[in-house]
């Protein structure tokens, strides 16, 4: 169904595919860590790929299944153009959980890298705000690592500042729209 | 009726003969409590589906005006009932303080529904688990939602406590942290 992805990618990354599976016509392809970044590249850039789209980042925590390396960073791709999907997965080791951004490929990963640091405590190299996205500054640990206490909980005593993103410059011009009579 | 000075009950009876038709009689605290308890304005900090059911509950079919509470304030100045409605996570938490804090007394807190009340099903890395972690509570409304009759019920519940006098948490706590005080200043002195 999908072959014509499995074996561009072969042709292109040969040893770096470790492993490629097709379950009833969902697509993984498992590559090795360091080519990550430029195989995401190319899913995008190659007109008969032409992944626009990638739909979602995550993670996975082999801990309990004793996976070595433990961790995995998934990658969910679509093509507006062919209707087709891959998963790209690449394994992340516990000791040295770090997977170059794919920022500079698609935008749109930047706060799924930041969800996947945040719940899985794997690092983006190049990511342009490598901070927490959902739990607050003072939480302390990966909270969907298997390892983590289900309901271990990190008190917040002063709210997070949560516009911290915005530029100053930015901010200042939203302030100057504001034309609430508290906001005088 | 014969007034006559030398009877020590005589301005009794004036008191009791004075009312005209249409009069009543009270003391200024109970009059208070009775206006306070049919004139809540709820703050609504609605945070999940709970405060959807807030809103059908102040809309026309189920009415809140009919008991007094239907003006709804988005600024806690203007509020004296907040109505907590929905998850409250451990990073809203000290914007709910906040917000509680900002509300001028008296107040009140009606904790609507389990999560809210308990966490609920979020027994989880992330969720407080009831808001009184934070805030006074005042009365607790069980559901996942609450039906919108379990927050009328919880708002009667309310203006019951109010009209009977009893001490909100806020004037417990206040009260308790002026005694903490006056002890301080004996030990200084």
């Amino acid at each position: 169904m999908a072959e014509f992805v499995s074996e561009n990618l072969r042709r292109n990354f040969g040893d770096a595919i470790e492993r490629v599976s097709d379950d009833r016509g969902d697509l993984t392809v498992w590559v090795t860590r360091s080519r990550v970044h430029d195989l995401l590249a190319h899913c995008k850039r190659d007109p008969e790929l032409d992944f626009c789209f990638c739909m979602d980042v995550t993670a996975v925590d082999y801990l309990s299944l004793g996976g070595v390396p433990r961790f995995a960073v998934v990658y969910h791709l679509y093509s507006l153009k062919t209707g087709k999907r891959v998963r790209v997965k690449a394994g992340v080791p516990e000791d040295d959980p770090v997977v170059d951004t794919a920022v500079d490929v698609w935008r749109s990963t930047d706060w799924f890298e930041r969800e996947v640091y945040d719940m899985f405590g794997i690092r983006f190299e190049g990511h342009p705000n490598m901070k927490r996205i959902l739990c607050h500054r003072d939480f302390q640990g990966h909270p969907l690592r298997k390892d983590y206490p289900a309901d271990l909980r990190w008190k917040l005593l002063r709210p997070d500042d949560l516009l911290d993103e915005i530029s100053g410059e930015e901010m200042q011009r939203i302030r100057s729209r504001v034309s609430h009579p508290i906001s005088e | 009726m014969g007034l006559n000075a030398s009877d020590p009950d005589a301005g009794r009876t004036e008191v009791a003969a004075a009312p005209a038709e249409g009069v009543f009689t009270t003391t200024l605290d109970k009059m208070v409590r009775w206006a306070r308890a049919g004139s809540l304005w709820p703050l609504p900090f609605g945070t999940a589906c709970c405060a959807i059911e807030f809103m059908s509950v102040v809309s026309s079919h189920y009415d809140l005006a009919r008991f007094g509470a239907e003006v709804v304030r988005f600024s806690p100045r203007q509020s004296d009932m907040m109505i907590v409605a929905g998850t409250v996570v451990d990073k809203q938490a000290p914007i709910l303080k906040l917000i509680y804090e900002q509300m001028c007394a008296p107040k009140w807190v009606i904790s609507m529904g389990v999560c809210a009340s308990s966490g609920g099903f979020y027994r989880a890395y992330h969720v407080m688990q009831g808001i009184d972690e934070v805030v006074p509570v005042d009365v607790y409304v069980p559901g996942c939602p609450p039906t919108p009759e379990g927050l009328i019920y919880a708002i009667l519940k309310l203006q019951e406590k109010i009209e009977r006098g009893d001490p909100s948490h806020w004037q417990v706590e206040a009260e308790r942290r002026a005694a903490d005080d006056r002890s301080q200043q004996l030990v200084g002195s």
